[in-house]
């Protein structure tokens, strides 16, 4: 059981971690701010899900448990509104998406 | 391990540190601070000093990055062209580099039992703490009891502060003078941030009061609390515009706040001295000399919460009303 346990937590912290690697290499080559944030964004919450999943079944029924289920609601919360509020910000800011650059005949930037 | 994860952070602090001075816009530099005090803060906890490390997340990471932005709304994104003196810069900043490495031979090597600060006065600490204070966490021990004075100076430090910057930020035109469409209303068209800002906002509150109180147990205090207070605040003058936040806390309250901390700090020192102790003696606060230590560290620590508290508010509120 304990096994079965370390191997399950293993994996999904091997996953989470390749999950938010992925979205840090997104952020990178991705072309414009808004690519750049879903790349970021979706991966980032993914990847928190996987390694906090994780860190629970090391931790077993604890205190620990508790406050890392805390940690996940906040972030399930937090991180999505904060992409939001950003891109919401960029778009008010004037910042137009790859995309509609390129259909305009304009060099993308 | 721990060794290699550290080295690992301070890489990544020097590079920020690095790229903050490279960089030539104001708000990416400010960004880039946050990261940098995370960073710090996730060293600090790395070398076992919880409190420390969240202090640096919550002042740090947290509330001086709403500040710079405060500041930043009132001047430019861009910082202006470098002057040309250049070469004496580099001089001094190359010596004063060489300087503090030659400094780094003398000090002791990385948890080497000998070193200064495990043999003067913390053995002390860790020893008589349980007697004479009785609570588990012997940094808030230290820093409210055993060194008390430092602590009030702190306060006053950040009593003074805050007054400081009001007095510079001060003239700002006063919030009931504009005509109701110029007012600031936050986020109030922007329904997901409002929502979820309004869910967390208790859950912030609450998670202050824990920080404050639980500070004799575990990592936190006043200077914590007084910080997550402030962020929760500051998180609804964002969402529901800064009036119905000056509504909640008016200015006056705030002043009244920054006063109050270090006078409750200063009165229970007084306190001892008018039961028949020393100044910051809490022993004589109570028949029994550790219940009266514990109830001091509890009054001094609710002091430091409500200055820390009143000052950062009334800084955020001083810039914001000086951009309108």
């Amino acid at each position: 059981m304990a096994t079965l346990l370390d191997t399950l937590s293993w994996v999904l912290l091997t996953l989470g971690g390749i999950s938010v690697l992925i979205g840090g290499i997104g952020a990178l080559r991705m072309p414009d701010l808004y690519t750049r944030m879903h790349a970021a964004s979706v991966t980032d919450s993914m990847g928190a899900i996987l390694v906090l999943i994780g860190i629970m079944l090391q931790a077993g029924w604890s205190l620990a448990t508790i406050k890392l289920v805390a940690i996940l609601l906040f972030l399930l919360l937090t991180s999505p509104t904060s992409s939001n509020a950003l891109a919401s910000a960029a778009l008010l800011a004037g910042t137009r998406p790859f995309a509609e650059t390129r259909q305009d005949g304009k060099a993308p930037e | 391990m721990i060794v290699i994860f550290g080295i690992f952070l301070l890489t990544l602090l020097v590079i920020t540190a690095i790229a903050i001075v490279r960089t030539d816009n104001l708000f990416v530099a400010v960004m880039l601070m946050g990261i940098a005090s995370l960073l710090i803060a996730a060293n600090f906890f790395l070398l076992d000093a919880a409190d420390v490390a969240l202090t640096e997340a919550a002042v740090g990471a947290g509330i001086s990055t709403v500040l710079f932005l405060g500041a930043l709304a009132l001047t430019s994104e861009r910082e202006r062209s470098k002057s040309s003196n250049r070469l004496l810069s580099f001089t001094v900043v190359a010596a004063a580099a060489l300087i503090l490495i030659y400094a780094t031979f003398d000090k002791p090597r990385f948890g080497d039992p000998e070193a200064p600060a495990q043999t003067h006065v913390a053995p002390w600490y860790l020893e008589k703490t349980p007697e004479y204070i009785g609570i588990p966490n012997v940094v808030t021990a230290v820093l409210g009891s055993f060194r008390g004075y430092d602590t009030l100076g702190e306060v006053f430090v950040v009593f003074t502060a805050g007054i400081g910057v009001l007095f510079l930020l001060g003239g700002g035109k006063p919030a009931g003078t504009l005509p109701p469409e110029q007012e600031n209303e936050g986020l109030r068209h922007h329904l997901i941030p409002r929502v979820v800002g309004r869910v967390l906002i208790p859950f912030i509150l609450l998670f202050g009061l824990y920080v404050q109180f639980h500070g004799e147990y575990g990592p936190g205090g006043g200077f914590q609390a007084g910080a997550i207070f402030a962020a929760a605040i500051i998180l609804y003058a964002l969402v529901e515009g800064e009036q119905r936040a000056l509504s909640v806390l008016p200015e006056s309250v705030l002043l009244g706040m920054m006063a109050f901390g270090p006078l409750l700090y200063g009165a229970v020192g007084i306190a001892g001295i008018v039961l028949g102790g020393n100044f910051l003696d809490y022993s004589v606060l109570s028949s029994d000399p550790v219940k009266g230590q514990q109830l001091g560290i509890l009054l001094i620590e609710a002091g430091v919460g409500i200055s820390v508290t009143g000052v950062l508010l009334a800084v955020f509120h001083a810039f914001a009303a000086r951009g309108r």
